[in-house]
């Protein structure tokens, strides 16, 4: 493989991003040595470490099945069988993506003021998260090869066993993909435990934090959540295994038959109703109700806007530096692969993979001892957004990076171009809508994003999250409403183009 | 006896009618290729006797079972029909040796037994076994797909265009040995093709199809030869087609005086010669016609000559290489064998 004659600073840039995103492994690593082993033990070794790792594995072992179960028959109905305008229910079970999961917690405590613990927390984590599974599950369903299918049945088995031994073992991927991604939200995500008082390690750590500060318990909390985070991923890449399920001809693949539901018919309408109901009915409902109980007077346009343009303004830097920050990285990976491109696109992933708390913390204690000027200013807060959303920014840049195909720069080269206008008028120009789906996807992660920004923004800082939450945190849930709206709506759009994308990477 | 029969099977989808009222028979032990161009209804026919599909109207039946009457239909499960598709369509998540066998029982006592001898009648190596589809070339795909679709002894073989993904030499290579193995096993087949030539050496009764009808059914000889319309003929291989005046089993045409095979029809018709049937010799006393242009492509060049009875006819004749070398000389026309007339009723 002959390597491009830009690699030197490329490669340079993509080394420097990917040390900063071992930030905070580092940090946490950093934390360990210095503790001491004995203070490590009495901080680890204790009942409410215990407490929180049950709490953690049963939220986890119990939504994660759950979810599946849902994803696949929500899939089935839209992808497989007759069910009545399955083009609508399959944008109806993307649309709970546009919700974030910290109001759905809130559409819940409104409307059921005594719900909490492990049997809210999985409820609510199901109706937030089943769409990270269906949509992935739809893609797979999608790119199947429908003769595989025709030919179990030529061989003698019956619908249900090709389902089993078919279908099933090729949706593997994407069920174990999704399943890690609810996982690692699972650990990561706070808003909506802290709401239904569910204790995982992310809110063990931020109530820690904001009664001790930066105390060595919540430092420790931290390695523990770290680690369960590596123990999802090991985990995931365990049961994926190195297989290929990739179709393996050319043929073209002809549409595929829907099953019959026959009588069934009225019972899955009424099913996936009532999943709808659930998912988006409930928030919409309180929502609703809030913002009618509180009237006129909860849309104070003094904090609205400036919550808004502090927002929008975050989302915008964040999306740009994370952008840019992911550009010498894809571009490695396409145009030159090799094993340092893999060393570092490994250690992308695995910062993708923790919550962002550990982030915050990390960078909260590496800004107050070596570098105080940046602490608490955009600059860290930028910063963390990067390392969170690194990994999103990435996936769009690299498939759009790979549609335009170095011959197609040698061609324009070939037609008189220099190599500076050819990378422009060609890879540039393909590359862009890939980028922007990307930046807008960053953007919208951090417009719904807690944690860190709780954690790290400049005193004073309001953002339509945080000032959700000192709202719902108040009980002053009607003024909250407003601000759940905007968020509700500001997502819409890229729920919209998620689902559209799902139906499209099939390529047909 | 009719081992495998289609009674007037059509099928629509939506606003197009995919097959529009097509019968064939087939008996047992032979190969049936059903060739046309893409479109013409062949693969949609091949599914409905699959069960993949079911007919709006018609019955298939096979070895004395009904089955499909209409919508109503046997799954393809329960069929005993082997199936090998394009690109043979293995499972990506099963080894080698799990695909032969997925037929099969799990629990079968000569289970391994079995496996192995299948992957030896389709000339792989047991190594092989327990290798990845992906790890293999698209000729051994096709084979391991051969060998899966022969381990529960299906009644009927069916093969939609499974050569057409291979290299030219594999291509013939492979036909041979699918066509060897289904006639020593005394399997029944039909194929499905676009290629006029593979259809014409796979099969012992070739089915063409156009527009969803069945245009004509007969030996291979037969169609090649006697072809009922001039887009059969032209479908089938390179036809010279004119126009010609008819009479106790001669044609007078712009190639001259021709013997034709119908000693009955008189007056103006059209009649078809194969090219194979026309040689062309350089002469200067009366011609016949003059090479306009010779294209030459190795073994073989495509020759253009102008006829001289009638020159607004130019024909295109594939001719030996080492012949005709020049253009612009005249020929003699020299005819093996008879013209075919066409019916009239086109």
């Amino acid at each position: 493989m002959v390597m491009p004659r830009r690699p030197s600073w490329i490669a340079l840039v993509a080394l420097l991003v990917s040390v900063a995103t071992m930030l905070p492994l580092g940090f946490i690593a950093w934390v360990t040595m210095h503790t001491g082993w004995d203070t490590i033990v009495a901080l680890v070794i204790r009942p409410r470490i215990g407490e929180l790792l049950v709490n953690t594995l049963l939220l986890a072992g119990l939504t994660v099945p759950i979810c599946a179960v849902f994803a696949l028959a929500l899939a089935w109905l839209t992808e497989r069988s007759d069910l009545p305008g399955a083009r609508l229910w399959s944008g109806l079970a993307v649309a709970p993506l546009a919700v974030p999961a910290f109001v759905q917690s809130y559409a819940w405590i409104t409307l059921f003021p005594a719900i909490h613990g492990l049997f809210a927390a999985v409820l609510v984590s199901v109706i937030a998260y089943v769409p990270f599974l269906y949509l992935p599950i739809v893609a797979a369903l999608r790119r199947l090869d429908p003769a595989l299918e025709d030919i179990a049945a030529s061989l003698g088995h019956p619908p249900g066993r090709v389902a089993l031994r078919v279908v099933l073992p090729q949706l593997r991927l994407a069920l174990c993909g999704g399943s890690l991604l609810i996982g690692l939200h699972l650990l990561a995500e706070y808003g909506l435990f802290a709401m239904i008082r569910f204790d995982t390690f992310t809110t063990a750590i931020i109530d820690q934090y904001m009664s001790t500060y930066n105390g060595p318990a919540a430092n420790m909390m931290a390695g523990v959540l770290v680690t369960t985070c590596l123990a999802f991923l090991g985990l995931e890449a365990g049961v994926r295994g190195n297989r290929r399920y990739a179709r393996l001809g050319p043929g073209a693949a002809r549409p595929i038959s829907r099953c019959k539901l026959g009588r069934a018919r009225l019972a899955a309408v009424l099913g996936f109703g009532g999943v709808a109901a659930v998912s988006l009915g409930i928030p919409i409902v309180t929502l609703g109700h809030w913002l009618a109980t509180g009237g006129i007077g909860i849309w104070r346009p003094d904090e609205i806007a400036p919550a808004l343009g502090q927002t929008l303004l975050l989302a915008t830097l964040g999306g740009v530096a994370t952008t840019l920050a992911a550009i010498p990285m894809a571009w490695l990976s396409v145009r030159a692969p090799g094993t340092f491109q893999r060393v570092l696109e490994g250690c992308n992933y695995i910062v993708g993979a923790l919550p962002g708390v550990v982030i915050a913390l990390a960078l909260v204690t590496i800004t107050v001892r070596i570098a105080m000027p940046i602490y608490q200013s955009v600059v860290t807060i930028v910063l963390a957004y990067v390392l969170l959303f690194l990994p999103r920014a990435m996936l769009s840049l690299r498939a759009s990076i790979a549609q335009a195909p170095v011959e197609l720069e040698q061609v324009a080269g070939s037609l008189g171009r220099s190599p500076a206008r050819a990378l422009w008028a060609v890879t540039v120009r393909l590359a862009a809508p890939g980028a922007a789906s990307g930046m807008a996807l960053v953007a919208l992660g951090i417009t719904n994003e807690l944690t860190a920004t709780q954690m790290l923004a400049p005193n004073g800082t309001h953002t339509l999250a945080t000032a959700f939450w000192s709202y719902s945190g108040e009980i002053d849930y009607a003024a909250a409403a407003p601000y759940a709206l905007i968020m509700v709506l500001l997502s819409v759009p890229l729920t919209w183009l998620l689902h559209v994308q799902s139906r499209h990477m099939a390529g047909r | 006896m009719s081992f495998l029969t289609v009674e007037a099977v059509s099928k629509r989808y939506g606003a197009v009618a995919a097959l529009d009222g097509v019968t064939l028979d087939s008996s047992a032990g032979q190969r049936t290729a059903i060739v046309g161009p893409s479109g013409s209804g062949k693969t949609t026919l091949l599914r409905l006797i699959a069960g993949f599909d079911t007919p709006d109207t018609g019955r298939i039946t096979l070895d004395g079972l009904l089955l499909a009457d209409g919508p109503a239909a046997v799954p393809a499960y329960r069929r005993d029909i082997g199936v090998v598709m394009q690109d043979g369509a293995l499972f990506p998540h099963l080894t080698v040796a799990d695909n032969i066998g997925f037929g099969l029982p799990r629990r079968a006592r000569n289970r391994t037994a079995v496996i192995a001898e299948l992957i030896d009648m389709v000339g792989l190596d047991r190594s092989m076994l327990e290798r990845r589809p992906d790890a293999l070339s698209g000729g051994q795909q096709q084979r391991v797909a051969l060998a899966r679709a022969l381990a529960r002894r299906p009644k009927l073989m069916l093969l939609d265009e499974p050569f057409s993904a291979l290299d030219t030499g594999l291509r013939a290579s492979t036909r041979k040995m699918v066509a060897d193995l289904l006639h020593a096993a005394g399997i029944a087949a039909v194929l499905v093709t676009h290629d006029q030539a593979e259809a014409l050496s796979f099969a012992d009764q070739v089915a063409v199809m156009g527009a969803g009808r069945l245009l004509q059914a007969g030996s291979p000889r037969e169609v090649y030869l006697r072809p009922r319309t001039p887009m059969i003929a032209s479908f089938l291989g390179e036809a010279v087609i004119l126009p010609a005046t008819l009479g106790d089993g001669w044609a007078s045409c712009a190639l001259g005086r021709v013997a034709v095979d119908d000693r009955n029809r008189r007056g103006a018709g059209t009649i078809m010669l194969r090219p194979e049937q026309i040689s062309l010799t350089e002469t200067t006393h009366s011609p016949d016609g003059k090479v306009i242009e010779i294209e030459f492509s190795g073994a073989s060049c495509t020759v253009t000559m102008r006829l001289t009875r009638q020159s607004d006819i130019t024909i295109v004749l594939p001719q030996p290489s080492l012949g005709l070398q020049t253009e612009g000389v005249d020929v003699g026309i020299a005819i093996a064998g008879c013209a075919h007339v066409f019916d009239t009723e086109e």
